[in-house]
């Protein structure tokens, strides 16, 4: 609740410097816009940050070209790996065994005794279960299964475990979040919560939320895992980024998805 | 090879326009992106024709140049008068070609 309070506090302050500038008129317009579930307690996915037709191209599951992934991993489910071995070897019935999957990662892991993000489970499965190589995150491979896992949840809201053995590690990723770092001297927070709906150059700065992830993302031409996203924001802010995968992103990525917790899942969604 | 999508639909009326849909994965390289480590220049590879023809006389037809973006999107009308099959092709300019095919029913 305290959360809130200071976000809403926030906005009104907003409003008040704002109104006797042009933006001000602004704002209000954009607080007063009824987001539905993609709004929850203030938190905003950031399909509201998005322009109109952006939004009308995720929405049409016809259009929205991250949807050509979802399909591709429906057809690699079935697919038997090197040991004559599917995903469906196990999950006969993907559209009920993985539901509520996306919206629970990172879950804590007891074999390594830290976090482990979906992708890594996947790569798991598919090296001990199925005799296959492990995945890069953004490989086509890794990206078709993520979207199609992710796509079965959607509208699902995201719900991560923090508490019991997950709390460290989720204590490392909120840590990370607002530690400043890079040339620039941001930390995420510094965009994602003190500055969300303005321009950074010319694009709207969002919440940073990761419900839609694995997002079809304009600029890429194709889906990328969030420890893409992970990267290119430290890129920006002249930080050397972490590997994907690494635990620094891991654990960022669980406080991350609680920073959207509530928030409906999305994949694939579609960002500029 | 590229993967398309079509939504085109499977009913209509004589006189009703329909909407067609089409979506094909392609990477439609520019021709202007250095490879990062080499330096060399990616050869443009992008689908430069597309047609769609029903019952085999062609009906929609773009050539399309750089500047569309990969996995391009396209949209347009028909007016339905009789029933037939619809093809959609796609040229792309190392002579790959994909095509799709749909069964139009008019009632």
């Amino acid at each position: 609740m305290k959360n809130v309070k200071s976000k809403r506090g926030w906005k009104l302050t907003s409003i008040a410097l704002g109104s006797t500038l042009m933006v001000g008129a602004m704002a209000i317009e954009v607080i007063a816009k009824d987001w539905g579930s993609h709004e929850v307690d203030g938190r905003r996915s950031g399909y509201t940050y998005m322009t109109d037709e952006t939004r009308a191209v995720q929405d049409d599951n016809f259009e929205n070209p991250g949807m050509l992934w979802v399909e591709n991993g429906e057809a690699l489910w079935s697919k038997a790996g090197a040991n004559g071995k599917s995903c469906a070897s196990c999950h006969a019935d993907p559209e009920k065994d993985m539901k509520g999957v996306m919206p629970a990662y990172p879950k804590f892991d007891k074999r390594t005794g830290k976090m482990i993000s979906l992708e890594q489970m996947v790569n798991r499965e598919l090296v001990e279960k199925m005799g296959e190589k492990a995945e890069k995150f953004d490989s086509k491979k890794m990206l078709s299964l993520m979207t199609y896992i992710g796509n079965i949840s959607k509208g699902m809201p995201v719900n991560v475990k923090i508490d019991g053995p997950a709390k460290p590690f989720f204590e490392k990723g909120k840590a990370f979040y607002y530690q400043r770092r890079g040339q620039l001297d941001l930390a995420c927070s510094n965009c994602h919560e003190d500055n969300p709906g303005k321009q950074i150059r010319a694009n709207t700065l969002s919440e940073g939320q990761i419900n839609g992830f694995p997002t079809y993302r304009l600029k890429w031409q194709k889906p990328g895992s969030v420890h893409r996203r992970f990267r290119g924001c430290n890129k920006n802010v002249r930080a050397k980024p972490y590997k994907a995968g690494s635990d620094e992103y891991v654990n960022l990525e669980l406080f991350v998805k609680w920073h959207g917790r509530g928030l409906p899942v999305e994949t694939p969604a579609v960002r500029n | 090879m590229a993967k398309a999508r079509v939504k085109a639909p499977k009913k209509a009326k004589a006189g009703d326009i329909v909407t067609i849909k089409t979506l094909i994965t392609h990477k439609m390289e520019s021709g202007r992106r250095k490879n990062k480590k080499t330096g060399e220049v990616i050869p443009r590879h992008i689908i430069d024709k597309f047609t769609a023809k029903f019952n085999g006389e062609t009906f929609f037809s773009s050539d399309w140049h750089g500047a569309i973006s990969a996995n391009p999107y396209m949209s347009f009308s028909f007016k339905a008068s009789k029933s037939g099959e619809f093809e959609f092709i796609w040229h792309d300019e190392k002579g790959e070609i994909t095509s799709k095919k749909s069964k139009l029913v008019v009632a």
